[in-house]
């Protein structure tokens, strides 16, 4: 099973359970991930969607113990297992040492915000160097060697070696960090928000880069934005986080077309499309929950336009969404995480529920569908 | 839509031929805005589309008197703009105010959200009494749906939320009592589920106070939806104009073709991205804005030698050439010597696109 060969999709290569996170503060916990179970399998891409504050960078950091005090993970396992390991990893027991060891050789990150997680004052050389130096045990000729080639791997000239961050664009910053993180030809490779602060134009490029290289390289994504038309393009399997909680796990097909959960029903008409008929939109009223008190039932509840009591009740674990006809009754809890199935939180919408009609929780549904007409009509008389 | 953009009056803002240069060093020189001229209509949107670069935000400044154009002119209402005393420049920001995109640095961190709004309420309104201010600031809050009012009045930045700050960022923009609206990516740094509410609390404005409003985003599907017009701008210049929805589904320069073909396509759960099989064929690093000729043919695919030596001027797209699902408009024109093969690209990419 350890073989450099190990065929994609044969099991998991991370697999995080049960994993909860707070932010410890003299008032209280902020609960920043509560109870996530995710699998990342093995050449896969996994698209982690929320909005700011849902815990989705958090749970990343967290799932390579990346955060300091006053972070603080209170629960859970995360098992990595990659060609080069042998024996499957809890990366929460690992030593200082072993964890120097797993990082960026096995799991690298490429960094939200290229414009700022360079080094101003390092030419691109010197970057790169630091981190190959860092992490590899070779030779100083070969460590230049391997900089040109982790250049020519993101399709950046040579010449540009001297050049400093200030002296690039946004998108050659931004193909430098992914250079720099593959550096270890690592297993995982997590992406918060890479391509965010970009132009559409580069962003399609970098992301066509990223999975061209996925493909040749072999290694797994987990893809954290807040931009969910991007990840039904481009992620294999996409999990939903609304304040600390994942609330709907489907492939692309699944939660574009079955989406079961009323948060991913909404993200779904929250973004304005460019290609086909105009279509009506209706953002999501109201903003996320305080993170600080402890609550029961269901975060998104005060948003949700299908809400009931029942909702103040439920515990928020994922279980596989129910189909077709089936009555609205909690349907059967899966028991292994790393069941691929359809998930979802909500154990009273189905993706074929209808919506409800005037029960949106704010004044805002009204002023959206007259916002979805062609605008300005009335201004004629100007 | 099209009865809008042909019997809208006369322009609430205007610009007429802008040009602005930056000076680098000597000799050298960076044009942001190359002759761009367009109208601001009171209750409508228009939009101003671009990479960054491209000069949107300069265009932008110059309206708002933030920077002086090196040529060409500004018109509010029926006057040209004077810029040239204090009071003159205050009596301009009075009457045209600019949103910006960040609302986590363009709100004082150290003052209230009282004392943001009513500095503007005094120096603007000119109310003196402190129960004046106070009901205006109400008010204003009101307007922007922060309630109840009195709680957020006395709030610090830190205590909003994004959404929150770029609604206190709208409310003290209005306070001026504008009747132009300029907004610098106003939405583009807050969450997917919040920009919708906020575009569409801007759009509920401008119908009700009748504001001019530029929309500066590079995002093409917002302005598909929010906008009557838009304008694409590629290297200072204005490449393309026209209807927004016309513009956004039959777009005649190959830069716009570029920029619709580039946004994200949730529909497209077969793409191209998931496969990997396309890579752009443009090399990494090229230059990308071309100082002689047509702004955008170091990167197009129909450029020839015209286009590297000519710079084409803004022409109408032949309604001929547009198919028959969208009305073609006088309106529409688009800055390329090769409109009918880029018209014969588009469908060919379409044609593609549907096997």
């Amino acid at each position: 099973m350890s073989g450099p060969n190990w065929p994609a999709g044969s099991g998991p290569v991370l697999d995080i359970s049960d994993l909860s996170i707070v932010y410890r503060t003299e008032a209280a916990d902020v609960r920043a991930v509560s109870n996530v179970s995710l699998t990342l399998s093995a050449g896969e891409v996994v698209g982690l969607v929320g909005e700011s504050g849902s815990g989705k960078s958090t749970l990343a950091y967290g799932a390579c113990r990346l955060l300091r005090s006053p972070a603080l993970i209170t629960g859970g396992a995360v098992r990595y297992r990659g060609r080069r390991a042998a024996e499957p990893t809890d990366i929460l027991r690992l030593g200082a040492d072993e964890l120097r060891q797993l990082r960026w050789r096995e799991i690298a990150i490429v960094f939200q915000s290229a414009m700022n997680a360079l080094n101003p004052v390092l030419n691109v050389r010197d970057q790169i160097l630091d981190a190959v130096s860092a992490h590899l045990r070779m030779s100083k000729t070969d460590a230049l060697e391997k900089t040109s080639t982790l250049l020519d791997l993101v399709g950046i000239p040579r010449s540009r070696l001297r050049s400093y961050p200030h002296e690039l664009s946004g998108g050659m910053r931004q193909r430098i960090m992914i250079a720099m993180a593959l550096a270890a030809d690592p297993e995982i490779v997590i992406m918060d928000e890479p391509t965010t602060a970009l132009d559409v134009v580069v962003q399609r490029d970098i992301l066509a880069q990223i999975v061209e290289l996925k493909e040749r390289l072999g290694f797994s994504i987990l893809f954290i934005t807040h931009d969910l038309s991007l990840l039904l393009e481009m992620a294999d399997r996409i999990a939903v986080m609304y304040a600390g909680r994942l609330l709907e796990v489907g492939t692309a097909a699944e939660i574009k077309r079955e989406a079961a959960h009323p948060y991913t029903r909404g993200l779904l008409k929250s973004f304005p499309s460019l290609h086909g008929p105009r279509r009506d939109l209706a953002g999501i009223p109201g903003s996320p929950p305080d993170l600080r008190a402890a609550t029961a039932g269901c975060p998104f509840l005060p948003r949700c336009q299908f809400g009931t009591q029942a909702c103040e009740q439920i515990d928020m674990t994922l279980a596989a969404v129910g189909r077709g006809s089936d009555p609205p009754t909690p349907p059967a809890r899966v028991a292994s995480s790393a069941d691929l199935a359809h998930l979802t939180a909500c154990p009273f919408v189905l993706p074929d529920t209808p919506e409800p009609d005037g029960a949106s929780p704010a004044g805002v549904k009204t002023a959206v569908a007259e916002f979805a007409e062609p605008a300005g009509r009335e201004v004629s008389s100007a | 839509m099209t009865d809008t953009l042909t019997d809208r009056g006369s322009p609430a803002m205007e610009a007429i031929s802008l040009t602005k240069n930056f000076r680098l060093g000597p000799g050298q020189l960076i044009h942001a805005v190359r002759d761009v001229s367009f109208g601001l209509y009171s209750g409508a949107v228009v939009a101003l589309v671009g990479e960054s670069g491209s000069g949107k935000s300069t265009v932008a400044k110059l309206l708002a008197g933030q920077e002086r154009p090196t040529s060409g002119a500004i018109r509010l209402g029926d006057q040209p703009v004077d810029l040239s005393s204090r009071k003159a420049f205050r009596q301009h920001k009075s009457n045209v105010q600019m949103v910006f995109q960040d609302p986590f640095a363009s709100l004082n961190p150290v003052h209230t959200v009282r004392y943001h709004l009513s500095r503007p309420v005094r120096l603007h309104q000119g109310k003196r009494s402190a129960a004046d201010i106070s009901a205006e600031v109400n008010a204003l809050l009101g307007q922007v749906r922060l309630t109840p009012a009195e709680q957020f009045a006395g709030k610090y930045p830190h205590e909003l939320s994004g959404g929150q700050r770029q609604r206190v960022s709208f409310a003290r923009a209005l306070a001026a009592q504008p009747t132009v609206l300029l907004a610098d990516e106003p939405v583009s740094m807050l969450d997917v589920s919040i920009r919708l509410e906020m575009l569409s609390l801007l759009d509920d404005l401008r119908k009700r106070l009748r504001l001019a409003l530029l929309y500066i985003t590079h995002d093409i599907a917002s302005a598909r939806y929010f906008a009557d017009e838009v304008l694409v701008m590629y290297g200072g210049q204005i490449v393309e104009r026209g209807p927004a929805e016309e513009l956004t589904q039959q777009p005649a320069h190959p830069y716009t073709q570029l920029l619709v073909a580039s946004a994200p396509d949730p529909d497209n759960l077969g793409s191209t991205l998931r496969t990997g099989a396309v890579r752009a064929g443009r090399p990494v690093g090229s230059a990308d804005v071309a100082s002689q000729g047509c702004p955008f043919s170091p990167r197009c695919p129909l450029a020839d030698d015209r286009c590297r030596a000519e710079n084409p001027p803004l022409q109408p797209v032949d309604p001929v050439l547009a198919s028959t699902a969208v009305p073609a408009s006088t309106t529409r024109s688009a800055a390329c010597w090769h409109l009918p093969e880029a018209a014969a690209m588009r469908e060919a990419a379409a044609r593609a696109a549907m096997q």
